[in-house]
């Protein structure tokens, strides 16, 4: 496990994909967890591994992307997660300002074997 | 059809070339945007297909009955269509929330706070020879911007892409950053304090510095301030990454007094990078409606703001209210799950072109037509700038205009003017 800070947000993929939501081009542009090399090393994961972010508000089950120069570089300790509803399991409260916090989130990654959620059970799951 | 608006994000691209299938000048998201794709095929009712006049009396009735319904969505329709929902709010006695309030809200609240130095997109393409972008990331969200409005664009003034110094400022290196002059990677976070830091400098209080704010070195900051000030005409455009983070609201804030310093020695005008093509409508008409933006609570007769209690995500999560009407929208994909939470309890009605998240949870579904390509209207760029969306596809499907119109009609009818 290593402690990181999640940001969520747009990526192309995630754009091209808004209005079909319901298809598996969708849950693949979002389902991801995009990490430092390092970072991933640290928990034994390789690209398309799964892995579990928690923070306070919750967690969820991911494929880990490594960030890459000229796409997406991060630091360590920082995971990127495209925004929909696999990001929206763990970001965080609004503080008073009525805008939740997407980015910045405290948190851990670590491996896991747990499946992807299809989005249909993530409903679910908050039901 | 010529000089069609892309209905994608806030750049609103106004030179599109659209023969009904193949479209020309478009970026990938404009491209998706007008490429076929699954629709709603007809309005539903608990999983029956019905007429739109019986879908919207079932509607009507459910947001007669609610005690609070909220009103949620409107950054992907036409001023005339969120004017309506902004009057169907105040006729409810609901909630009138928009995207801003998961977005740019804290801009908002900043504005409030310290006015907005703005200007027009126009304004950056002809005149800026510094550009800034502070946590957004164009390549990704706004593919069009730095060709038309920003780095390369070819203006009046400044004739092009060797004329700008271009900084980008972000917690990772996106793909943005490799058009810039400048880097700065800073911490998640301390985007506040390094406002500060460049108004000591700027104020010439460079002394106050520590050696290192944020991640970045007091000498970095001296350079980056050098480069603010000795700008001609700068533009500082900003993103989620300063509203969705750590400080929010108050980042804003300071950055607005940022560019008052930076007003003091020369010229500059920030922009937020605003997402959905009319997400300023969003607020505005609520604004020239009822007085604010987003957050409107209208249950006691008139409109009182308060954000930490009538946006979208707060009323869900505080349970306080008992109806959802989405439009345009798709809150049930982009709220946190605890809001998601309260909307799978509740009826919701959902009104849009496309099947999505929401679709999943909603005991009324009411397709509409693709504005900008099957409905027309009006509609204001990121900068505030009007401009017309055309129709230029028939369809059977409503617009959402008509569908709020009757929606309306019909509530007037129950409860009165």
């Amino acid at each position: 496990m290593v402690d990181v800070i999640v940001i969520t947000g747009r990526t192309t993929e995630q754009g091209v994909s808004i209005d079909e939501k319901l298809t598996d081009e969708y849950t693949k542009a979002v389902a991801l967890c995009e990490m430092n090399e390092e970072d991933m090393k640290a928990i034994n994961v390789k690209e398309g591994d799964r892995v579990k972010v928690k923070t306070d508000s919750g967690e969820v089950v991911l494929f880990a992307k490594k960030a890459v120069i000229k796409d997406l570089e991060l630091p360590e300790g920082v995971v990127f997660i495209p925004m929909g509803p696999y990001a929206n399991q763990v970001v965080g409260r609004s503080n008073g300002s009525g805008t939740p916090q997407f980015k910045g989130i405290r948190g851990s990654v670590e491996a896991t074997h747990e499946n992807i959620k299809p989005v249909e059970e993530l409903l679910k799951v908050v039901k | 059809m010529r000089n069609a608006i892309c209905t994608f994000c806030g750049n609103a691209c106004d030179d599109i070339e659209f023969d009904g299938f193949v479209g020309k000048n478009l970026c990938p998201l404009g491209e998706a945007k007008f490429s076929a794709k699954q629709r709603i095929e007809g309005p539903v009712v608990n999983g029956e297909r019905v007429s739109y006049e019986e879908a919207i009396d079932r509607a009507v009735e459910i947001l007669v009955n609610a005690k609070r319904p909220l009103l949620y969505g409107f950054a992907s329709t036409v001023n005339e269509a969120i004017r309506l929902g902004v009057i169907l709010a105040e006729k409810l006695g609901g909630i009138y929330d928009q995207c801003s309030s998961v977005c740019h809200a804290p801009s908002t609240l900043a504005m409030i706070e310290e006015g907005i130095p703005g200007g027009t997109l126009g304004q950056a393409k002809n005149r800026a020879d510094v550009v800034v972008f502070w946590g957004c990331n164009p390549v990704e969200a706004h593919p069009r911007h730095p060709s038309r409005y920003s780095v390369m664009a070819k203006g009046f003034l400044t004739k092009g892409r060797q004329y700008r110094h271009v900084i980008v400022v972000d917690v990772r290196k996106t793909a943005t950053a490799y058009l810039a002059t400048e880097f700065y990677q800073v911490k998640p976070g301390y985007d506040y304090a390094i406002f500060s830091a460049l108004r000591s400098i700027i104020n010439g209080h460079e002394d106050a510095v520590p050696d290192e704010v944020g991640g970045v070195s007091r000498e970095k900051l001296k350079e980056f301030a050098d480069i603010l000030v000795n700008g001609k005409y700068g533009v500082i455009f900003y993103g989620l990454g300063l509203t969705h983070t750590r400080g929010s609201d108050r980042s804003v804030e300071n950055l607005v007094k940022l560019v008052q310093t930076l007003n003091r020695h020369t010229r500059y005008i920030i922009q937020p990078m605003r997402g959905h093509f009319n997400v300023v409508g969003a607020s505005a008409v609520a604004a020239w409606e009822a007085g604010y933006e987003y957050a409107i609570d209208f249950s006691r007769g008139h409109s009182r703001f308060f954000p930490s209690e009538f946006t979208a995500v707060e009323a869900l999560i505080r349970r306080d209210c008992d109806a959802a009407l989405i439009i345009a929208s798709d809150p049930a994909a982009h709220f946190p799950k605890r809001a998601v939470e309260r909307l799978t309890e509740i009826p919701v009605i959902q009104i849009d072109p496309h099947p999505n998240i929401t679709t999943l949870i909603a005991d009324i579904v009411i397709p509409s037509a693709l504005v900008g390509i099957e409905a027309e209207g009006t509609i204001y760029r990121m900068d505030g700038i009007p401009l017309r969306v055309k129709k230029f596809k028939e369809t059977e499907y409503w617009s959402d205009y008509e569908i709020l119109k009757l929606m309306l009609d019909k509530v007037i009818r129950l409860k009165g003017e």
